[in-house]
């Protein structure tokens, strides 16, 4: 072991297991490249995908972006914090419901009560927990704030008596479990696993417009936009290599006076907010939220996303996401009988051949080069990078 | 000192994003013609019709037949020279069992592939999901299963039976075998709760009791519990809305309790010939269901249908009350089409009233206000071959009432 080195290597420099984004460089080139990155997926989002997809194709894409915003949220969790968090559904399910909620109440009919809880509740008035929804000024907040007091009263509790690793991620899960036995019992006052459906209007706007439609896909891709930019941001900060340095030896950071509970603490709640978001923007695009979307296998659907576009690099999670969605509407619309197995064969090969993601194809083009070079020039293309990797503290 | 690092370009680049969001803001009108509904392409000698069943997931054993079943009456159509001339191109997509995909699906065959109606959905949940898509676009949607009624969308056409045509029936017969008190044991998800409402409602206006009223989720193989407080409960007979997998965990269950269909009658309204298969005859046999049609159902169009079925999927797959129901929404929409003598969708809705058909199950009447149709209500009785027998039926077709508008004890529900 090497570990008696006295000198620990730079964080920053720390060989992740999954690949990190180069530190931030004090030149202009790195934040030039930067903005000419978001420049490019500007004019993707904004200008490429409206003029080459139909109305249909574009309203997909909009749900498709909405699960990379969850993704964005793990890829901060997961990828830099290494909290695998299965429960994200939860999150992202309080935001589509605070939402839905909102704007069910918005349509209802004289009474101003939804049209499912005549149907199934009996109830003659509107229950309490919903009343503070009518109104735009605390649902709208609501949709990103719930989820993110949840994820600080749980991660509060959770990180504090040090629970970590498979333990927190089967904690996560049974919460998600939780939440969707509640909502399906309560199906008088929930819509039970039917959800909230047949959701119409926006604010004003006809969601069946086509012209509404769209500019709920453009709010969405300027949302990913605008998170993705604050998500480079922050694992840029300080803070951002602080949290590295918890994934990657938490106790080391503890004795170097930090408190990792701390800063654990803001990246699951930073992730929470943003599936919150995620999930309030889907129910406009998608017209429906229901506890089949946020269970157990949706929320182990979105880490697989990420998982596949790489966690620990910034556009990893929104490509692996985006890859996976829309894998899985093409094949299904191809092979609506075999599609299935066409899928996790998909997930097989890139989890066995690219255990970094998508996203460390670029990387591994450049490796390839670059030993290439050194091969050209009489240099040994190992060394350096291999010892440090035995570094790395086990999780 | 900040934690933070500036970065101003990138706040420039989100100032820039929000205000590309702005400006690309929607209308609130609703003039585009566009949004009146997309039209069905009936322009070559072809029209496309869409199947939207689960071929993945918990309910693809299910739904599967119901798909087997609509290409069954697809090619019967074709082989007869097709719907107004042209031959019917059915696509196939899979809703996976998961609702919002359902939607996603049934977007996909109005907008992209603009087929002229839809056949499938079994779930609640996935009817509600596709429901507004269908209502959005004007489509035609054709659900063939048995559900919780307290629904009449201007665009689905309802094959299947409603509680009246069903659960009501099955519980006048209970009444009239003389069963005082039930215990209700069912899935946990909208049509077991709805329908339990309605059988609270009835047991009270009927003086039946009800002892015991209890939930597993979907796909729960856990009955242990729930059957020890139906055997002590003591009830004359159980009322079973559980579906799927959990049936036979239920019915294994029950009989290893010592309980007995003689004993404890259990009716249930989600088993057919299909699932008795699964579940295993010896823990089923001698217990009620209440269904519309059996494989066993006396007529010359059903040993046609059955016989036609098991020469085109196989000897051994029996028919079943929503395969039937599926057969018939297609022969239905073929009927409505040609009287109205256009594809167009609010034709064929204004001349769907009156339509009838000589179904497996008995003929058969849309009403055209509900959009559901007049159906015999059948109890019957599991026999020891796994197959189904009548032991009492309505007589008559018996008119749908979605809403339960005509019993007076139903006047709180809806």
């Amino acid at each position: 072991m090497t570990a008696v080195t006295p000198a620990p290597p730079s964080i920053a420099d720390d060989p992740a297991p999954t690949g990190v984004v180069p530190p931030a460089r004090p030149g202009g080139r790195f934040r030039l490249r930067t903005a000419a990155g978001f420049a490019f997926g500007a004019a993707l989002l904004f200008a490429v995908a409206p003029l080459v997809l139909s109305d249909f194709r574009l309203s997909l894409l909009a749900k498709y972006l909405c699960v990379a915003m969850v993704a964005v949220g793990i890829g901060i969790a997961w990828g830099r914090g290494g909290m695998l968090t299965l429960g994200q559904g939860v999150f992202f399910g309080l935001g589509g419901y605070a939402m839905a909620m909102h704007l069910k109440l918005a349509d209802a009919g004289p009474g101003g009560m939804p049209d499912f809880m005549l149907l199934y509740g009996q109830l003659d008035e509107l229950p309490l927990w919903w009343r503070p929804f009518a109104s735009p000024w605390f649902a709208l907040p609501a949709t990103v704030l719930l989820p993110m007091v949840v994820a600080f009263g749980l991660g509060s509790l959770v990180f504090r008596r040090r629970v970590r690793g498979a333990y927190f991620a089967i904690l996560s899960q049974a919460l998600a479990a939780a939440m969707v036995i509640l909502l399906i019992g309560q199906q008088g006052t929930t819509g039970g696993t039917n959800g909230l459906t047949d959701i119409k209007g926006f604010f004003g706007y006809d969601l069946d417009d086509p012209v509404n439609q769209r500019m709920v896909y453009f709010i969405i891709a300027g949302t990913l936009l605008a998170l993705l930019a604050l998500t480079r941001q922050l694992i840029h900060s300080r803070y951002g290599e602080l949290l590295v340095a918890v994934r990657d030896g938490e106790e080391r950071v503890r004795f170097l006076g930090y408190d990792p509970a701390s800063v654990k603490l803001v990246a699951y709640v930073v992730a929470a907010g943003m599936a919150g978001l995620a999930g309030a923007l889907f129910v406009p695009a998608v017209g429906i939220i229901s506890p089949a979307l946020i269970g157990i296998v949706p929320s182990i659907e979105f880490v697989i996303g990420v998982a596949v576009g790489g966690r620990a690099t910034l556009l990893g999670p929104v490509l692996g996401a985006v890859a996976v969605a829309w894998a899985r509407t093409t094949l299904s619309e191809r092979f609506p009988g075999t599609w299935t197995y066409l899928q996790g064969l998909l997930f097989v090969v890139v989890v066995a051949f690219l255990p970094g993601g998508l996203a460390s194809l670029w990387a591994l083009a450049r490796r390839r080069a670059g030993d290439a070079e050194s091969r050209r020039r009489g240099w040994l293309p190992l060394g350096r990078r291999r010892v440090e990797r035995t570094e790395v503290p086990a999780a | 000192m900040s934690l933070f690092r500036g970065r101003r370009i990138l706040t420039g680049a989100m100032t820039l994003v929000a205000a590309a969001a702005m400006t690309a803001c929607g209308s609130k009108t609703t003039d585009d013609p566009s949004a009146t509904g997309v039209t069905a392409d009936v322009t070559g000698d072809t029209v496309k019709v869409g199947l939207l069943n689960s071929l993945s997931g918990t309910m693809a054993i299910s739904e599967v037949t119901v798909r087997d079943s609509i290409m069954l009456a697809v090619d019967e159509i074709n082989a007869a020279g097709g719907v107004l001339g042209k031959k019917i191109q059915p696509i196939g997509e899979d809703g996976a069992s998961d609702w919002p995909t359902f939607a996603e699906k049934a977007e996909k065959l109005i907008s992209e592939d603009r087929v002229a109606a839809v056949f499938g959905c079994w779930t609640s949940a996935s009817r509600k999901a596709v429901k507004p898509v269908f209502e959005k676009n004007k489509a035609l949607l054709f659900y063939p299963v048995q559900y919780e009624g307290l629904e009449q969308s201007p665009y689905i056409f309802y094959t299947g039976a409603t509680t009246n045509q069903q659960i009501v029936p099955g519980l006048d017969y209970l009444k009239a075998q003389g069963a005082k008190s039930v215990y209700l044991v069912g899935s946990d998800y909208v049509f077991p709760r709805t329908a339990n409402k309605i059988i609270k409602a009835y047991a009270a206006a009927n003086g039946m009791t009800v002892l015991g009223e209890d939930y597993a989720p979907l796909g729960s193989t856990e009955f242990g519990t729930i059957v020890n407080k139906v055997k002590s409960s003591g009830a004359d007979a159980v009322f079973n809305t559980l579906n799927g997998d959990s049936n036979v965990a239920f019915f294994k269950e029950y009989k290893s309790a010592g309980l007995t269909a003689t004993a404890m009658p259990v009716v249930s309204v989600s088993i057919a010939e299909e699932e008795v298969k699964g579940i295993g005859t010896q823990y089923l046999e001698g217990q009620l269901t209440a269904w519309n049609y059996y494989q066993t159902t006396p007529g010359a169009a059903n040993s046609k249908f059955v016989a036609a079925y098991k020469a085109k999927y196989g000897a051994d797959k029996p028919t079943s009350d929503p395969m039937e129901a599926a057969y018939v929404a297609v022969h239905l929409w073929k009927a409505m089409v040609e009287k109205a003598g256009a594809f167009d969708v609010e034709k064929v809705r204004s001349a769907s009233g009156g339509i009838t058909f000589d179904a497996p199950e008995g003929t058969v009447t849309v009403d055209g206000t509900t959009q559901h149709i007049a159906k015999t209500a059948r109890i019957g009785k599991v026999g020891a071959d796994g197959l189904i027998t009548e032991v009492w039926n309505s007589g008559k077709p018996v008119s749908p009432d979605p809403y339960l508008k005509t019993y007076p004890w139903a006047s709180g529900l809806s």
